[in-house]
Formats: C-alpha cells, structure tokens, sequence
C-alpha cells in the first residue's frame, strides 16, 4: 500500500470513529514513516540476522 | 550540621548506623516535607504514610539490635506510580487504573524492601508514562521545584520533584524514551538508565517492553550506584565508596553533531564548559558520529506507538474518555501503524546500537546533553531554541531516546544551571554491559565539573 493510500484510509477511519483531533496526528505519523521508509538500511535486506548480532 | 534533608543517602547511611539520626525522625521530616510542598507540586499520588512510618521503626529497631541491613536500611525512598507496592493502588497516573490495588510488590519494589528502605509513596507521572512533561495526569499535572509556571520534565517527574526538594532522598523511575533522565536533567538531580534488561521490569506498567528501563533517581552518583546494586538485588553495606575512575587516560567521545544541532543556547554553554573543565584536569575528548542519528525520532516513534497501543487496546475501547485527552490521541495514533513499518523500525534499532557500539570503541562514555533545552513552561506546545521553535516532545525526547533503542547505559547528571537558574543535565552513554563501569566514570565527572 503507498503511504499516500495508507493516510486516506486511516484519516477516514478516524473520522468515521469519531476520534477529534486524530486525523491531524496521522499527518505526523505519515511523515515519520515516510522517513523511515527512506531510510537506507531498507536496502540490505539481507543484513546480518538479529540473532547473530545478539550474540556478537 | 546541614538539613538532614539537604544530605545525600551516602552522607545519612553511617549516621543512621550509629543511631545518631534515627530512621524514624528521618522518615517525619520527609513527611513534613510532603505536607509543606506536595499541595503545590503534586508530586505524589498516594503517600504511603503509616507504612513508611513501621518500616522506619523497624530499621531502627533492628539497627539497636546490631541487624544492620546495608546502605539503604531506613532511607526514605519513593516509588513512581507504574511499579507495584503491595495493598496500594498502582494508577500509573491515569483514570482508567484509578481501581487497581497491587496484590505483590515488583521485583524492585521488593528488593528495596530487603535493603531496608522506608517507601513513602508512589509519584506523579505522565499518563503511562507516554510523555515527556508530567502535565497530562489523571491526577492533576505536576509543576517544577525551582519555577512552578513550569513543566519537571517526565514522565518520571513526581520522582523527580521528591528527590530534588527532600520528600524522598530517592526515587525509583521509569525510563522509555529518556523518562528517568530527562526529569532528572530539568529538576537538577542525578538520572540512571541502566542496560536493558539489567533491573527487573516485573510487575511494571509496560509502555514498550523492548525500550522500558527501570532506575533510581538521586541527589548523586553514588546514591545512584546504592540504589542501582539494591534494585539489582546487591544492596552495598553502608560506608561503602563508589571509586571514580583516574580523569588522566579518560577517552570521551562527544557527540557534536546532531546533539548540539537543535539545542538551547544556555543549555549548549553549560554542557560544553563542562566538556571543558574534564579537558582541562586530563580527559581526552574527541567528536563522534552517528550517522543515522537523523532518523531515530522516526524509529522510535513506531516502536513505542505500535508497542504501547497493543497494551492499551482493551481499555482504548472500553474506557476511552478515562484517558487524557493527548495520550489517548497518542495511542490511537499506534493503532494505525503497518506492519511493514514496524518491522523497518525494529532493523533501523539495531543500525542505531551498531553505530553506538562504534562510537564507544575505544572510548569510555559518550558525551551529550540529555535535554536540548530547560525545563519548558507548562502548556508550551514549542520553545524557541537557537535555530528557531521546536515542538516540545520532539526537544525532549531527542537526545534520550537514542539509548533507549541501543539498549547501552546512560546517566544524567546536572551541571551548571543557565543564567536564570534552571537546571542542566549532561548525560553519558557507557558501554554494554558496563554500568557499573559507567557509573565510576560519572563520579568522576561529577567532581570534576563541580569545579570550575
């Protein structure tokens, strides 16, 4: 799902909920995760496992 | 002779010990304390009066008798309200829990109890601990020790506010995103976040498993380390020293970028005079990087909302108007968080630990501040920093939150206040696993840069 669809979807969802003031929150939420989907280590997808780590 | 009020537990314990401060006259004092200064702060949700009282009584009963327990035996120590104190209610500062009575004490809470510390009672604190400024509490919002018109710091700022004015010597906190260090850095008192997992997070209202810290709050490093090893379940006798390390030899990184990217002018001068001062008695400091620092606030933020809305998804549905307005906005707003990105957050938390784990090779502790700014004024939604207004949150949680996601120890201690008097906390990051290590070097540091 593209996060432009995502934050339709949920802003909609809080509407029809009745949560006041959520729609504007999502908006943050949808910039932090757009930057974390930027974020570089998305694409090593084959990266050390984390089990590996812990034990490093 | 001081206050015994004005004294650390360090200075009390051998006086307790001898019989010439009694734990129960000690145990009054900090309850007058309370009655002449908890109407106006609100630092307390419940006092554990009559409790405190018999522990008191107690200790010094078994002190005539030659039983002596250690460091802690009848220091007056409070509790924040997430962690369970048997027969008492456990509200973690909100509504929805106002019906809870605690049936057993938390690990810590127990611990304690067998080193021999008095509880006086369970502190104020954000609403479950989901925020940085201790003004949405289900039980009224808690103001600064030093300026009322302000905020402590949070979310463990009830604790906070004890330790600084003298209604408990100690405190014991909870820290997430920087909640234990962040009040500690706003109110002038000293912060510990010890490795993850290190002290028991048993019977402890959750906000994120994989990022809640448990940890004292104090009046110094040393009191610091007694309550640490007590927590841990290694209670140090009373008269033993923390040895600081040799100041000559010391390798500090600071963190100059990104910790001092968006930062108070006034708290940016404190922290790098005391840089200074550990230069000039022999320290040798050098700049360290993180490079994806930039993206921790991002990390962070869906760990801590996906985590903190699956605890909170029964009572979000069955008693919504029970929270405060914000934090229940704010644990809505994890309902909506995907998967997919959870699972980014989760590989960028272990980016962060390596890049932190690199940043302390070959060095002691990690420099930074541990709040960007002083404490804000209650109801500020922004501050005005150097590069101009900051959301309140995003100032607070900055330069905390970092070692809450690397898992490594960091503590916070004050330093010189700014030109008004507000306090200022310079934190240092210690290796894994090393605490203990890191806790020696903190002494250190704190007396070095109590000397200008």
């Amino acid at each position: 799902m593209t996060l432009d669809q995502w934050l339709a979807d949920a802003k909609a969802d809080a509407e029809r909920r009745g949560v006041e003031g959520l729609p504007a929150l999502l908006e943050t939420l949808a910039a932090a995760t757009a930057a974390l989907r930027a974020a570089d280590w998305n694409d090593v997808a084959d990266g050390p496992s984390p089990v590996d780590e812990e034990s490093a | 002779m001081s206050d015994v009020l004005d004294q650390t537990i360090a200075d009390l314990g051998p006086q307790v010990a001898r019989g010439s401060v009694k734990a129960e006259a000690l145990v009054e004092r900090c309850l007058e304390r309370v009655a002449a200064r908890n109407p106006s702060l609100n630092a307390f949700i419940t006092v554990t009066a009559d409790e405190a009282l018999a522990a008191a009584r107690q200790a010094d009963a078994e002190i005539a008798a030659g039983r002596h327990r250690g460091a802690l035996h009848g220091m007056p120590v409070s509790l924040k309200d997430l962690i369970d104190q048997a027969g008492t209610p456990t509200t973690a500062g909100s509504r929805v829990r106002r019906d809870h009575r605690a049936d057993r004490d938390a690990t810590v809470t127990t611990r304690l109890r067998d080193a021999g510390a008095a509880l006086i009672g369970k502190t104020n604190l954000h609403e479950f601990a989901f925020g940085t400024t201790t003004e949405d509490s289900g039980f009224g919002l808690a103001r600064h020790p030093i300026d009322p018109a302000r905020s402590p710091g949070g979310s463990s700022g009830g604790s906070a506010i004890a330790v600084r004015t003298g209604m408990s010597l100690a405190s014991v906190g909870t820290d997430t995103g920087g909640s234990i260090r962040i009040p500690a850095a706003a109110c002038g008192v000293v912060g510990l976040k010890a490795c993850h997992g290190e002290i028991s997070a048993d019977r402890v209202v959750p906000l994120s498993r994989q990022l809640d810290h448990v940890g004292p709050l104090a009046r110094s490093v040393t009191d610091a380390w007694l309550m640490y090893e007590a927590m841990r379940g290694e209670p140090r006798r009373c008269g033993e020293q923390l040895e600081g390390v040799p100041v000559r030899g010391l390798r500090l990184g600071l963190l100059r970028a990104y910790a001092f990217d968006r930062i108070d002018a006034d708290v940016e001068a404190s922290v790098l005079e005391a840089v200074e001062r550990l230069r000039r008695a022999g320290a040798e400091i050098d700049e360290v990087r993180l490079p994806h620092a930039p993206d921790i606030a991002a990390i962070y933020l869906h760990l801590v909302l996906s985590d903190a809305a699956a605890y909170h998804t029964p009572t979000l549905d069955s008693r919504p108007g029970d929270y405060t307005p914000n934090v229940r906005l704010r644990l809505e707003m994890g309902r909506y968080v995907m998967a997919e990105d959870y699972v980014r957050a989760g590989l960028g938390k272990r980016v962060i630990r390596r890049e932190v784990e690199a940043a302390l090779d070959g060095r002691h502790g990690l420099l930074l501040p541990t709040l960007a700014i002083p404490a804000p004024p209650l109801g500020a939604a922004t501050v005005r920093i150097t590069q101009g207004d900051e959301p309140v949150r995003t100032a607070m949680l900055r330069l905390t939150q970092i070692f809450n996601l690397s898992g490594h120890p960091a503590i916070s201690l004050p330093c010189d206040p700014t030109p008004a008097g507000l306090p200022v906390g310079l934190q240092i990051a210690g290796r894994r696993d090393g605490t203990l290590a890191l806790l020696r070097l903190a002494r250190t540091v704190e007396s070095v840069i109590a000397h200008a």
